[in-house]
């Protein structure tokens, strides 16, 4: 040894050439080391700016501004009413001035305002959803009329957005919807105990507006449970008649290659090709209606096809043969193992892709920009073949639209997405730790 | 709403067929002479499937005619109904709109009012007419299985042999589903071409598709030169590409070497999180956050940049892509073998030597692999470029300025509202089949260079 080591000096561990060749190598796999760990840092600094940035901007989605008035239901503006025949008094009450209500309201707190512009300004710090309500509210209890009441009603967006601090008085006037004048307004009723903030409920219960502050998730919300729907009730007996179809029953063919090489391609296909599929056959084809669940449904059903089939067939798979073979020993028929024995230990891994392909198919937007669900609807759906929106497709519109106010709705609505999404997830992962056996 | 009464017509009728069938062969067997050769149920299950099925014939008939049968036969003309096939669509509509019961604008004329009367009319035979088609079928049916039922009658192996055939239906429905879009696709294209040559759209270097709103406007030809749209492709795809490939592999090879499990416990849950985000969400933070802030970047350090820049497009989506190369890198990284890596250690290399001289040559085919599919991706990615990227078409391969993508030029050309035929929706068709034949190469090639250059070990 010791003469080997003498004739190659190199190789003597503890020569100062070694040495030195030994620290350069030790701090390569340092600073790869530390390049990995940066590659991390990095990926998860994207994902902490991201969540981030949504739950900063949408938090404040959930709460939004009343503003206490003191309404006289003057029966002045509701003049002829008593007259009115019964059945004209609807239309009477729906058609009265209701903003006019609002205005007298506002007037008889800031008694010294005059001029028509400064009106105009004092009555925009009031939603134009306000009247809706009064509406509401009058038609449903005419009573009303003649009486006074203090009422809290939806403030405008850019109230809203001023009392929330997105809005700040240093920005110059130019650069901001309210004026000085209104900034004061606000400040002398919040300081009078006349401003509030409140849980959003219409957030969850309305439809779209192109008011931000009466805009809800609602309809899109009705929208993606009917599409999700309508592709559950396709995806899942399709996916797995067919996924136990190629793993017990499928001869070795060409025709069986063909739907594997299929499925895989299917699989990786961009989901806008899905779209453009559903315009061309369902909606140009078929003539099936513009922007319905059911067309969407339909397209994110053969979008979600290929990834059902992919984990139903592991999941059938994951069964041991010992049980087919034991079941046929005891006489059951090819499709008597397969219903009876291979199919319920397999549910748990087909329910776990199952969801986790509806929890892809809630996400999608891009087919369903294709088939026309794109539309603005205000009305929450009720069947089918109603025009609506999904939503991420909402929230896809949402972020397009040029109100500084709707920054909040839209990340307020990523935030009930990711909600649903996670739940969703949440499930999948439950029952795989579940009913998950190992043979 | 019509379809419903023919599926509850046929639930009725496949009960009852159930019911004696089931009972039919009871009784025949009941004396004892003779031994059933199938379970009691099988052939209630016969019995409902002959009764049954005949109805869904109708179904799948009604569903294929009526759509078309029903407004051409509605729309009879001489009432007023207007000739323009567009006029006639929007006719069309207030016509279903008031069949439905819906609210319809108050002007609506006779012409409507009539025609919608005769469609409810005709609608209602026609209904009237499938159903008793459906019930008298069903009836039919059930008594040929009503008269075959004997004991030796081998019912469980007709019902099955009839599954089986529905099982190899369904699978088949992948193929179908492939060749529905192949068609769709290339039909669109085709009739694009006939506008305009497929040169231009390959090689041209002009792309604003504004086609005239009348006919006799003047420069009422959009110009359809692609080639705008695929340099700007790329460069996102190659923005987003060294974001994802040197992120995502390292993060991939450090879980897998030197994080603690518990460490790669929280790590690889986290990294799965970014690829469950939806895509719109992306394209939110991309719009909101990325792009201003790489523009004032940019204008910090004199550089001007466009605010739908490249760059934030394709930074957020390679951000998005990290988690699928990760874990595509992951997989090919776990698939070689211990005793590689033992054998290396055993020779006196470091970690990071055995990785990078050793591991990752040995998984390159799967890393490869996996890099395609994720490019396969990227030029698929639709939302992010829709909400973070341009529309106008510049031929640059700076990543500063604005560029526009193969997806977001098909959603802009779709998603307005015109008619289906005009050049503008039939680019996007071509468009469209660019796209697939692009992402079905590589994906091909994807899976080839694992098949083939994967090497085999022990």
């Amino acid at each position: 040894m010791t003469e080997r080591s003498e004739a190659n000096p190199g190789a003597r561990w503890a020569s100062p050439a070694m040495q030195d060749h030994l620290r350069r190598r030790h701090r390569a796999e340092r600073r790869f080391r530390r390049a990995g760990a940066i590659a991390i840092g990095f990926a998860l600094l994207g994902l902490a700016t991201l969540l981030g940035s949504v739950v900063a901007n949408g938090w404040s989605a959930f709460r939004t501004t009343e503003i206490r008035l003191d309404v006289s239901f003057d029966p002045a503006l509701f003049a002829g009413l008593a007259e009115a025949p019964p059945g004209e008094r609807d239309a009477l009450l729906a058609g009265a001035d209701y903003a006019a209500l609002v205005r007298n309201a506002l007037r008889a707190l800031f008694p010294a305002i005059e001029g028509r512009q400064e009106l105009r300004e004092l009555t925009g710090l009031v939603s134009t959803g306000a009247r809706e309500e009064l509406r509401a509210m009058v038609t449903a209890d005419p009573a009303l009329i003649g009486a006074t009441r203090a009422l809290w009603l939806p403030a405008d967006d850019e109230v809203d957005l001023y009392r929330k601090g997105r809005i700040s008085r240093g920005v110059t006037a130019g650069d901001r919807h309210l004026s000085d004048a209104q900034l004061a307004w606000i400040d002398e009723l919040a300081a009078s105990g006349r401003v509030r903030a409140t849980f959003a409920s219409g957030f969850f219960t309305s439809g779209d507006s192109r008011d931000p502050e009466r805009a809800g998730i609602w309809g899109a919300v009705v929208g993606s449970f009917l599409t999700l729907v309508v592709t559950l009730t396709l995806v899942f007996p399709l996916g797995v008649s067919a996924a136990v179809y190629l793993e017990e029953f499928a001869p070795k063919n060409r025709l069986t290659d063909l739907i594997e090489v299929n499925i895989n391609n299917l699989a990786a296909v961009p989901s806008i090709v899905f779209g453009l599929l559903g315009l061309a056959v369902f909606l140009g084809f078929f003539g099936l209606p513009r922007s319905a669940p059911l067309v969407g449904g339909l397209t994110l059903a053969l979008m979600t096809l290929p990834t059902v089939i992919i984990t139903a067939r592991v999941a059938i798979q994951a069964v041991p043969p010992s049980i087919r073979e034991a079941a046929r020993g005891l006489g059951a028929s090819p499709l008597q193992v397969v219903s009876h024995h291979v199919l319920p230990l397999a549910m748990p891994g087909i329910l776990t892709g199952t969801i986790i392909g509806m929890a892809r198919a809630l996400g999608e937007t891009a087919p369903l920009l294709m088939i026309g669900m794109v539309a603005f609807v205000v009305d929450v759906p009720h069947g089918i073949r109603d025009a609506a929106t999904a939503l991420p497709v909402q929230i896809f519109l949402w972020a397009d639209s040029a109100e500084r106010a709707f920054v909040e709705k839209t990340s307020g609505a990523i935030l009930v997405l990711l909600g649903f999404l996670i739940a969703m997830n949440g499930t999948a992962i439950w029952l795989r730790r579940r009913f998950e056996k190992r043979w | 709403m019509s379809v419903l009464v023919l599926l509850a017509a046929i639930a009725v009728l496949g009960a009852g067929g159930f019911a004696l069938a089931r009972g039919r062969a009871l009784a025949a067997a009941a004396d004892g002479a003779a031994r059933l050769h199938s379970l009691p149920a099988y052939y209630g299950w016969y019995g409902a499937l002959w009764s049954a099925l005949p109805g869904i014939a109708v179904i799948a008939l009604w569903l294929a005619v009526s759509p078309s049968l029903l407004p051409s036969l509605a729309l009879a003309p001489g009432i007023g109904v207007p000739e323009d096939p567009a006029q006639r669509e929007l006719f069309w509509n207030d016509v279903e709109n008031l069949a439905r019961g819906n609210f319809v604008a108050e002007h609506t004329d006779d012409a409507v009012r009539i025609t919608a009367q005769r469609y409810v009319a005709l609608r209602g035979r026609a209904l009237t007419g499938a159903l008793a088609l459906t019930v008298l079928l069903g009836l039919a049916g059930g008594a040929i299985a009503l008269r075959g039922i004997r004991p030796t009658l081998a019912a469980r192996v007709h019902v099955e042999r009839f599954l089986r055939g529905v099982l190899m239906l369904s699978s088949t429905l992948a193929i179908l589903v492939t060749i529905g879009i192949v068609l769709s696709l290339v039909f669109e294209t085709l009739r694009f071409f006939d506008v305009v040559s497929p040169r231009e759209f390959l090689f041209g270097t002009e792309w604003s598709p504004q086609i005239a709103l009348r006919a006799d406007q003047v420069a009422s030809s959009g110009s359809f030169g692609a080639v705008p749209i695929f340099v700007g492709t790329l460069l996102i795809t190659a923005i987003a590409m060294l974001v994802a490939v040197p992120i995502g592999l390292l993060s991939a090879i450090h879980m897998t070497f030197y994080a603690s499990v518990r460490a790669r416990d929280v790590l690889k849950p986290l990294l799965e999180i970014l690829a469950g985000v939806p895509t719109v969400v992306y394209g939110f933070f991309a719009a909101l956050v990325v792009a201003p802030a790489v523009r004032d970047l940019g204008g910090a350090i004199g550089l001007s940049v466009a605010s739908e820049s490249a760059l934030a497009a394709g930074l957020v989506m390679g951000i998005m892509i990290v988690p699928f190369i990760s874990s595509l890198s992951d997989d090919a990284i776990t698939a070689v073998p211990i005793s590689l890596r033992d054998g290396s250690f055993g020779l006196g290399a470091t970690r990071s030597e055995t990785i990078r001289l050793v591991i990752i040559p040995a998984a390159l085919p799967g890393i490869v692999g996996g890099f395609l599919l994720a490019v396969s991706r990227a030029i698929g990615e639709t939302m992010i470029v829709v909400m973070a990227a341009g529309l106008a078409a510049n031929l640059s391969f700076n990543p500063l300025d604005a560029v526009t993508t193969v997806t977001v030029q098909i959603v802009t050309l779709l998603t307005g509202d015109q008619e289906f035929d005009s050049a503008k929706t039939l680019a996007a068709f071509a468009l469209g089949l660019t796209l697939f034949v692009v992402t079905l190469a590589l994906n091909v090639a994807a899976l080839r260079i694992v098949k083939r250059y994967r090497e085999k070990y022990d």
